[in-house]
This record gives C-alpha cells, sequence and structure tokens, in this order.
C-alpha cells in the first residue's frame, strides 16, 4: 500500500469519526431515524483492501464510535459483520471485466444501480443487527423495525449526498 | 498437521472475524451491568476531554433557558426559606445532627446525552477528584434524571431515567401509594409506574414523586404527573402511564446527591436478605 493512500485513509477514518461522534450523534429525525454515516466509510474502502485489514479498521471505528454513544460493543458487532460480509458481496456483484485494482466502490465510480444493491443491505444489516441488539431485553418491536427502516433510508440519502458533495470521480474513467 | 495449519490459515480472516467479534460481545455482556467501571465509555479522560470541549461551545445555545429555570429554582427555594425564619417569640428544639446531615447535595454539568436508543446514558463533567460516587442519585429542578453508574477521575457516568433497566422508587404524593417507575423504551416524555394494586384509585394529574425508601433518593423530588390509568392486561397490577416533569432533551446542569447513610441502610438490608431496589 502507498503511504498516501494510508494517509488518506487515516484522514478519512479521523473524520468520520469526529463528525459522526460530534454531529451526526445529536441528528436524530422525529427520534426515530438515526444517522449512521460512519458505516460508509467501511463501504467504500478500496476494492483489493484485504478482509483481515478492513476487520481491523471496522472494529477500531466501531469502539471509538461506541465510546461516545455509551452503547459499548454494540456499534462494534454491528459494524465488523458489514465489513465482513462485504468482502462475499463485493464478490458477488463483481461487474464484468472485474473491479480496477484500488478502486473505490462508490457511487460515482459505479452508478446509482450497482450502488443501490450494493450499499443498501449492508445498511440495512447493520441498522438490523444494532437496533435488534439495543433492544434486546425489552418488548418493542414496531417501534425498533420502524428504527430499522427509517434509519436505513435516512443514512442511504445522506450518503448519497456525501458521495455527491465531497468525492471526486475517478480520474481516466 | 501441515494440512490443518493450512486449512486454519486459509480461514484466518473468518477465524479474526470471530475473535473480534467474540470480544465485542464480551464488551455488551460486560458492560451490562448496573455498576461497573466507567473506563470504556464516554466518561474516560480522552472522550471526556472531547465532549468537553464540544460542550464548551454547545452550551451558549441554552443559556437562556438555563437562566431562566435558575431564577424559578431560587424563588421556589427563597420561598421555602421564609418559612425557616425564626419568630422572635418562640423556642425551637433541634434535632439530632446525625440527622439532619444524611443528604449531601453537588453540582456539575451534562456534557453528553441521548434520549433515543432504549438505554440511555448521560456524561457530566465532574468525577472521582470532585467527590462523585457510584451509586449518587442525579436530578435538577425540574425532576429527577438518573442515577451514577460509574466514576473516573474527572467525569461521571449516569444511567438516565430513559433505561429500560433502571427503576426508581416512587410514591403518588397525595396518597402515600408507591410503586417503581421504569421507562418502556417508547416516548421520553412519558414512563410507566408499576407495581400499583388495582384497588387503589388513582387520578390522572395526581403527583409523582420519590419514595426516600431505596436511599438513593430523599423523599420527595418530583419525577412526574399520572396521565393516563388503565386496567391492563397484568392481573395484580394497574397499567399507568406518568409525564415526567424532566425534560431529557434539554438538560445542561444537575444535583447529584448522596445518603450518607445508604451503606448503614445496604447492611442491614442484606443483614436480613432484603435486596434493596
Amino acid at each position: 500500500m502507498s503511504s498516501g493512500r494510508l494517509f488518506l485513509l487515516s484522514i478519512g477514518f479521523i473524520l468520520y469519526l469526529i463528525i459522526q461522534v460530534l454531529l451526526l450523534k445529536n441528528l436524530v429525525l422525529f427520534g426515530t431515524a438515526f444517522c449512521f454515516l460512519y458505516v460508509l466509510y467501511i463501504l467504500l474502502l478500496p476494492v483489493d483492501l484485504k478482509t483481515i485489514p478492513s476487520l481491523l479498521i471496522a472494529f477500531f471505528l466501531g469502539i471509538g464510535v461506541d465510546l461516545f454513544y455509551d452503547t459499548l460493543g454494540i456499534h462494534t458487532a454491528s459494524i465488523l459483520a458489514v465489513s465482513f460480509v462485504r468482502a462475499g458481496w463485493l464478490k458477488i456483484l463483481t461487474p464484468t471485466g472485474g473491479y480496477d485494482d484500488d478502486l473505490q466502490p462508490s457511487m460515482l465510480n459505479m452508478g446509482f444501480g450497482w450502488f443501490l444493491t450494493y450499499s443498501l443491505p449492508l445498511f440495512l444489516l447493520h441498522h438490523f443487527l444494532f437496533f435488534y441488539i439495543e433492544n434486546l431485553g425489552t418488548n418493542l418491536y414496531l417501534p425498533v423495525v420502524q428504527k430499522i427502516v427509517f434509519s436505513t433510508i435516512f443514512v442511504f440519502i445522506m450518503s448519497i449526498i456525501v458521495q455527491l458533495l465531497f468525492y471526486r470521480r475517478r480520474r481516466g474513467i | 498437521m501441515q494440512s490443518i495449519l493450512l486449512f486454519l490459515y486459509r480461514l484466518r480472516a473468518f477465524l479474526l472475524f470471530i475473535f473480534l467479534e467474540a470480544i465485542a460481545i464480551w464488551l455488551i455482556v460486560s458492560y451490562n451491568s448496573q455498576q461497573g467501571s466507567a473506563f470504556f465509555n464516554s466518561a474516560n479522560q480522552l472522550s471526556g476531554s472531547v465532549l468537553t470541549a464540544q460542550n464548551n461551545v454547545a452550551e451558549y445555545f441554552s443559556l437562556a433557558t438555563v437562566n431562566k429555570n435558575l431564577v424559578e429554582k431560587n424563588a421556589e427555594l427563597l420561598a421555602e426559606l421564609e418559612k425557616y425564619q425564626k419568630p422572635a417569640d418562640s423556642v425551637f428544639i433541634e434535632l439530632d445532627s446525625v440527622l439532619l446531615h444524611s443528604f449531601q447535595f453537588k453540582g456539575a454539568k451534562v456534557i453528553n446525552n441521548s434520549i433515543n436508543l432504549s438505554q440511555n446514558f448521560i456524561t457530566l463533567n465532574k468525577g472521582a477528584n470532585h467527590g462523585i460516587k457510584e451509586g449518587m442519585g442525579v436530578f435538577n429542578e425540574e425532576g429527577v434524571i438518573g442515577r451514577v453508574k460509574g466514576v473516573t477521575r474527572n467525569f461521571a457516568s449516569v444511567i438516565s431515567i430513559l433505561h429500560t433497566d433502571l427503576l426508581i422508587s416512587s410514591k403518588i404524593a397525595s396518597t402515600e401509594v408507591f410503586g417503581s417507575t421504569k421507562w418502556d423504551g417508547k416516548d421520553s416524555k412519558y414512563a410507566k409506574l408499576l407495581y400499583v394494586p388495582r384497588h387503589v384509585s388513582i387520578q390522572k394529574g395526581d403527583q409523582v414523586v420519590t419514595s426516600g425508601y431505596n436511599a438513593v433518593f430523599p423523599e420527595g423530588i418530583p419525577i412526574g404527573h399520572v396521565s393516563e390509568v388503565k386496567q391492563g392486561s397484568d392481573t395484580n397490577y394497574l397499567d399507568i402511564t406518568i409525564e415526567l416533569t424532566a425534560d431529557l432533551s434539554r438538560v445542561s446542569y444537575v444535583y447529584l446527591v448522596e445518603n450518607n447513610q445508604e451503606e448503614e441502610l445496604n447492611e442491614l438490608y442484606q443483614s436480613n436478605g432484603i435486596s434493596n431496589e
């Protein structure tokens, strides 16, 4: 891995973490739609990054978010699952001709339809795990389903906006 | 042997995943106790100081409300104080000083708060260095806020009243009927009053206050008002919804209370095999 790319990855890690815990923590629409945008960071890791480093990144990102949310372990468990499933999911969704090396699987690079099929199940998985573990021991079914569905939609819309505003299309394509 | 190692090597990503996931689950389980270390949450030194910095900026937006509440509380206390002015021609009997000083109060600022999860926590900017201890009761001028879960040197982590595991011993102020207040995880403005028998008559609007039985809170700190009484599905108890007086979405400054006799009381309970909650 080149040092330039490592630098960009670390900057992204810190930015996503800080924005998540200081700004987005307070952004909860109608008490149901949460904005766990830090999942997008894991989704947009380069395609050729191996599973082991991406698991480690997810672990530390999850712990960092958990510290500030006072939900020790819950974010970590959900983001780890996303990071592990993502590797296989990327393989399944490989377009004809394969991925380019160090490609970022973003909407700008891969198109809206591909990004929808790629990200929505992973967002859903994360939110399902998070709210399921969080509500273990309570008997709230409807509110939990509402939180899962609305948060997934909200995060998906936010992730599109963020990509349009702050990400660049890969040069040369 | 070699083929087993090779097999494990091929599975290394999966094994790492299982290992890290196990750590996460262990963290969830070990953190899920009422009292515990405050190291791995927002009360630790690093996240605490980040949150303090954030709060130093954000607190300006709530100053107006905080001032208004303080003035109201002051007026209330002044009225209360009026009762204790000694009239010139009367004799006063001093109570035993042990009874007088059974509760100690402290103040702190909220630097982190959440209301939308089912297990919410609050972080305070004071810790063991300022005399905060595990198990202290937390309230503000509006009503009960929660109970201290753990402390580090400079910060404290509080189980909010909006936590589905926290029970607060409470009673109806007018009729002295007692029960336990517990949040049901739905709306941050409402909680449930449990264990009130069916034969008791309860009016909408009755005030619910702390009972003073479990020695965490002194008697009479407001919790809420009864907003709905239903027969419910339980054959023994009423289904009572109360509206919380404290607006948890806007807490900024809180008071902490410590009962100097809690230890003695708990010892008594323990020696007689009574669980205190």
